[in-house]
């Protein structure tokens, strides 16, 4: 039995079908086409999935899609504005802080969550920021040295999000 | 469909691993390719849209290498087969590179890039790379043991070269001057007298032009180089940070199905009966049963899901020896010719009883080293699809043509008629090697009439991949009254023959590596064996130091001769500051070694909470040298990530076993290194531009774990002789 439910992703209102306590990374994979967000483990585990709801990274692959019905949601695809990279996906690119790249979508996301929220964040909040997302081919040190450098950019979270408004 | 696990279950012996230097479980990699790849090159150029088309060909010389047996034996086939990589320039400029290796993270797709833009004078931008796609590139055994830089980038910087110096020739031609009058720079040939230029594409308009790579070709020194050796940033990453560049598991074909598959509890266990008519009257659902092998493909993944939850199978699972893992190992295989290897299976130099008698202190130690799952985020994935009796699937793997041969046997068919294309994959570090996920799909494609995609679950991932073989490792050695090495004794169970060689000076040695009845399905992981061997030797040359009262890093130069092997002990000995006393609760450690040429040492501190027993890494410092560096951003970042993973395997990676099967396949019980784990990592690159480059995905993981336990012992007096060291701690 469908069971449609009108979803807020990266701007747009989608109507999409939730039933069986559907959680929200298959809908944006397969009923959306974002395969931004990536699968890594289901379980919470992993941070591949990540997205922001409402500002706030959450773990897409065990988000009940039924209960975010009314949120705004952003994925990967809808964090840079048009061709104007966010802070954080620039200093990714500036710090080499990738290597397979499969976790960055993740890694990208819970990081912008973190410097919208916090402009001077310390290397401890970093960590605890970040430690529910997992890079395997381990490139950590790069990805602080990233998220330092985008906390601290002039054109951080808190212009781009007047701009956008 | 053939779909026999069990022979993969059987890995070859490993000296042909080492000896081969890929793999064990593949014995396939000893065959000749399926595909008999013959291109015609005029077809080629058809195909290409005209142009000029530079072709690189297996050379006779690096067959003789000892690395491959298997290209002998190409070299000496027809020659068409004997294309090793392509260089294309189109008639508006572009530069296209075919090569059949794949981009896994290691950032070849930037580096050869790299050498090619030095070679040829065109920036890097204008570089496209098709890479690992079957009917696009060349033949290409593989990507893994640490060869894309020491063979495919030297190749490439010829074929460069060549392209170059033919389109000099060209716009010699052309502009009716002397050939030593042009230069080629950005794209185009200069005349400067005249100062009239031509560009590449100009060039190469309305021309069909094949030329082989010719030996001769001149490529630029080391000391030379502007492009090559920069830190040029990742090619493509811009498609990563913004989420469009597609995996394998991102891949959408029209009216694509998901597929499962039905798994049982153990690897090897065999279906006794089923009843699947509850999944095959849901709608859409297709059920297929072939012998042991149960899947569906479902419209979407829930109904995927809950199709395979409604097939009651049983499964007969294996029997299980019940024997304790390490004992198990111990135990020598009865088959391959009586335990032992059979060939390279290690050495035996002097006398080991003549060296004992030399010895002032004997000391005798048994290390043990467990099962680690390479688990690459992106788990396995692939999306199949037929058409006109063709196949064609999208796979994340490290042997684009091993897996297509693995289809064409599966299936029946001939090589031509499967293609697989290798998107740029979320990582491998050895562990994709096969193609099971690629078989899977094909199978419920070919069912279901329509495409279908299959991606791993984390927990099929966990248990249905295969592992970093566990081990058992036993060293005997003596020291004289002078701290010098008089008896190095050395065995190890089941783990392999990589790096096994002591690397230090002495006079009677015997090391041999010993195959066992392993109860995991076992295969290749960044630098194999090495890792276990290299933790083995290291900590016990740290208890020999200590057992004579030197300095580790001093009495580990006293007994090191190789200079190579030196210059980084020394480099990371220098920049840690070695020598220096360490806070209270604090240890220092130290640890050298080489493999598949390329040098490395770690100086590692570590904290030790004497009531808690945690232990924290709190500093790492890694020197590496691999010759001649290609991008040294790119470098570091695979020395820092091989530590980083290296870490995980010393301190609490570990596969659990219940009986035979997998206790812990989620990475909620199976840890792998996080944020909150790591140290201060320093890395210092040693370049050695009058040496060749050597792969460096590997081995700067090999070294990290003695020293940290070697820092472990300074900190609190407790030697940890097994891998991992403190999954739950050290009890001081
Ligand atoms: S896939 Fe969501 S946390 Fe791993
Ligand atoms: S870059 Fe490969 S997992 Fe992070």
């Amino acid at each position: 039995m469908a069971e449609m439910l009108e979803l807020r992703v990266n701007g747009a209102a989608h109507q999409v079908d939730v039933a069986g306590r559907r959680k929200l990374l298959g809908i944006l994979r397969d009923d959306l086409g974002l395969t931004g967000s990536k699968y890594g483990c289901g379980e919470g585990q992993c941070g591949a999935c990540t997205v922001l709801v409402d500002g706030v990274a959450a773990k897409s692959c065990v988000a009940v899609a039924s209960a975010l019905a009314g949120r705004e949601i952003t994925t990967i695809e809808g964090l840079a504005t048009g061709d104007k990279l966010h802070p954080v996906q620039q200093a990714f690119i500036d710090h080499d802080a990738m290597q397979c790249g499969y976790c960055t979508p993740g890694m990208v996301m819970a990081g912008a969550a973190l410097v919208e929220n916090n402009r001077e964040p310390s290397d401890e909040q970093i960590v605890e920021a970040m430690q529910g997302n997992i890079c395997r081919c381990g490139t950590y040190q790069r990805i602080v040295a990233a998220l330092r450098q985008a906390a601290a950019a002039p054109t951080g979270a808190g212009d781009r999000q007047e701009a956008a408004s | 469909m053939k779909y026999d696990t069990s022979r993969a279950r059987n890995p070859r012996s490993y000296d042909e691993t080492d000896r081969f230097d890929i793999e064990p479980e593949r014995y396939e990699l000893f065959e000749g390719p399926r595909y008999q790849f013959e291109p015609d090159r005029r077809d080629f150029l058809k195909v290409l849209g005209g142009g000029i088309l530079i072709t690189l060909v297996w050379r006779a010389a690096e067959a003789q290498d000892g690395e491959s047996g298997r290209r002998v034996r190409r070299s000496v086939l027809s020659a068409p087969q004997d294309l090793e990589a392509w260089l294309h320039i189109a008639d508006d400029g572009r530069v296209t590179i075919y090569t059949g290796k794949t981009e896994v993270g290691q950032n070849i797709r930037t580096s050869l890039s790299q050498v090619v833009a030095e070679e040829l004078h065109v920036p890097v931008e204008s570089i496209a790379m098709v890479m690992a796609d079957t009917n696009l590139t060349p033949y290409d055994r593989g990507t893994f043991g640490s060869r894309t830089s020491p063979s495919m980038a030297p190749q490439l910087r010829k074929a460069a070269a060549t392209a170059r110096e033919l389109l000099v020739d060209l716009a010699a031609e052309r502009l009716g001057v002397d050939r030593e009058s042009l230069v080629a720079a950005e794209g185009a040939v200069r005349h400067e007298a005249s100062n009239r230029s031509v560009a590449f594409g100009a060039l190469a308009k309305d021309r069909k032009l094949t030329q082989r790579v010719t030996s001769d070709a001149e490529t630029a020194a080391p000391e030379d180089w502007k492009v090559a050796g920069t830190p040029v940033a990742k090619v493509d990453a811009r498609s990563f940070v913004t989420g469009s560049h597609q995996y394998a598991s991102d891949v959408v074909r029209p009216g694509m199905l998901f597929g499962k598959v039905l798994r049982p509890k153990l690897v090897g266990a065999t279906l006794e009966s089923i009843d699947a008519s509850k999944a095959e009257a849901m709608p859409g659902v297709t059920v297929v049963r072939d012998g042991d092998f149960v899947g569906v493909a479902a419209p979407s993944e829930p109904v995927a899901r809950q199709a395979l939850a409604a097939i009651e199978a049983e499964w007969k699972n294996p029997e299980s020896s019940g024997e304790e893992l390490y004992a198990r190992l111990k135990r020598p295989q009865e088959d391959g010719g009586g335990g032992g290897f059979r060939r390279r299976s290690g050495g035996t130099r002097g006398s080991i009883e003549r060296g004992m008698a030399e010895a002032k202190h004997r000391l005798q130690s048994t290390y043990a080293i467990a099962y680690v799952a390479h688990a690459p985020l992106e788990p396995r994935a692939a999306v199949a699809e037929w058409n006109d009796g063709k196949l064609t699937v999208w796979t994340g793997t490290q042997r684009p043509f091993g897996v297509q041969g693995d289809l064409a046997e599966a299936f029946g068919m001939s090589g031509e008629r499967v293609r697989v294309i290798v998107p740029d994959t979320g990582s491998g570090y050895g562990g994709k090697h096969t193609g099971e996920a690629a078989l899977e799909a094909a199978r419920l494609a070919k069912e279901a009439g329509k495409p279908v995609k299959l991606v791993w679950t984390r927990e099929e991932e966990f248990t249905w991949a295969y592992f970093r073989p566990a081990g058992v490792i036993e060293v005997d050695a003596g020291v004289d009254a002078d701290g010098k090495l008089v008896a190095w004794e050395f065995h190890n169970y089941n783990s392999g023959g990589s790096a096994i060689a002591p690397l230090y000076e002495v006079a009677n040695q015997k090391v041999q590596s010993h195959r066992s009845d392993a109860p995991l399905r076992q295969g290749s992981y960044r630098a194999l064996a090495a890792t276990a061997n290299h933790f083995a030797r290291e900590s016990h040359i740290d208890q020999l130091a200590h057992a004579v009262g030197q300095d580790p890093h001093a009495f580990r130069l006293s007994n090191l001769k190789d200079e190579r092997l030196r210059a980084v002990l020394e480099a990371a000995a220098k920049r840690f500051g070695w020598g220096s006393v360490a806070a209270e609760g604090h240890g220092f450690g130290i640890a050298v070694g080489s493999e598949k040429g390329s040098y490395v040492a770690n100086c590692a501190e570590v904290a030790v909470d004497r009531t808690t027993g945690e232990v924290r890494v709190v500093r790492a410092v890694t020197a590496f040298e691999c010759g001649t560096i290609l991008n040294p951003l790119h470098l570091e970042n695979q020395v820092e990530g091989a530590v980083v993973m290296g870490l995980g395997g010393a301190l609490f990676e570990a596969i659990e076993l219940e009986g035979d099967a997998v206790a812990n396949p989620r990475f909620s019980r199976y840890r792998v290194p996080r944020f909150g784990d790591m140290p201060k990592l320093e890395t210092v690159l040693v370049n050695r531009p009058d040496l060749p480059s050597a792969g460096a995905g590997e081995t700067p993981i090999v070294t990290i774990a003695p020293a940290i336990g070697n820092a472990i012992f300074a900190a609190c007096g407790v030697r940890l002789t097994s891998m991992p060291m403190v999954p739950k701690g050290v009890k001081v």
